[in-house]
């Protein structure tokens, strides 16, 4: 849940304060960037508040979305059926934006099927939903091994499938993305829904691992 | 047809995956930004976008990191689209320099 990134004031405020900043030690292509931004500015071909807009944008659409559909999916067997009858009208609902998914899928894991969604071709993901993608999910060796190696990739990132248990992977595309609904971890009865938020992680919604159980490990 | 270098899936001899996870810098977050923009303006596509990122050389894909990759590539589509073009970037980074100085 950690992919919310704070914007630091220099970039909010545009050129005028960016003093405040090491610029001459940035990148090449970091250079490119604030040349680009500024050209668009000139031409008008955009604006600092276009920017500003799609930055809030993005910074306000984090796993906080997709972990209350999850969440209520769980406690709410009518809205799950929704969510998974017609993805975007159930995010409506919630209020969570999805108009930009051209298709949006949901995935449930059940005791005999787990899901794992990977975007082989480059990183398609449900932004709306999660937020940006996370670096990993970004690179090479996910791409490759995701597909054929789908247990493999799970064990590494802490949880292994047992072998009576099916693993779909979903190749992610630009027109079509996925978001997995994990099992309601064992022994949450009494809980609420906000509290089950919290066991609703980014990664259990990619499917690469489960729902946190309701008492943490130590 | 033989595979282009960024379909990867399936590809054998892939190591461990890296799980540390970056804070995105601000130029990050700005080429995020701007490549969105253009988006919602109807100046590119999520499949031009690609495009541009696949015909990139499989040395130059593969040596850039992510954001690298769209900045490559928002720029490309930028030019092809005759909005702006590689000269006037260089002489903006050019201009940058001079305003931030050197070390």
């Amino acid at each position: 849940m950690s992919d919310v990134h704070p914007v630091s004031n220099h970039l909010k405020a545009g050129e005028q304060q960016d003093h405040e900043h090491p610029r001459h030690e940035l990148s090449y292509h970091a250079k490119r960037v604030y040349a680009i931004r500024e050209l668009l500015l000139e031409k008008g071909v955009l604006t600092q508040e276009d920017i500003q807009r799609q930055i809030d944008y993005q910074e306000a659409r984090s796993p906080a979305n997709g972990a209350r559909l999850v969440a209520r999916a769980w406690v709410e067997p009518d809205f799950k059926a929704r969510l998974i009858a017609d993805p975007k009208a159930a995010c409506a609902e919630m209020g969570i934006d999805a108009t930009s998914l051209n298709e949006f899928v949901v995935l449930e894991n059940t005791e005999k099927v787990r899901y794992l969604v990977v975007c082989t071709l480059c990183s398609c993901y449900p932004r709306p939903i999660l937020g940006r993608p996370p670096d990993w999910y970004k690179s090479l060796n996910y791409r490759s091994r995701a597909v054929i190696d789908p247990r493999g990739v799970m064990r590494e990132f802490g949880q292994g499938v047992a072998d009576d248990v099916e693993v779909r992977v979903h190749d992610s595309t630009a027109d079509m993305r996925y978001l997995v609904l994990p099992q309601r971890p064992a022994g949450t009865e009494g809980m609420s829904v906000k509290e089950l938020e919290k066991l609703v992680t980014r990664d259990s919604m990619i499917g690469i691992v489960d729902a946190l159980p309701a008492v943490p490990s130590l | 047809m033989p595979r282009r270098h960024h379909d990867v899936g399936g590809e054998s001899g892939a190591g461990p995956i890296d799980q540390t996870e970056h804070q995105l810098s601000d130029w990050e977050i700005l080429a995020d930004a701007i490549n969105q923009v253009l988006g919602v303006k109807g100046i590119r596509r999520t499949d031009e976008s690609r495009r541009a990122r696949e015909d990139m050389d499989k040395e130059l894909y593969r040596s850039l990191s992510y954001y690298e990759r769209w900045t490559v590539s928002m720029e490309t589509i930028l030019a092809e689209k005759k909005i702006l073009t590689t000269e006037e970037i260089d002489r903006k980074v050019a201009e940058f320099e001079k305003k931030w100085g050197e070390p």
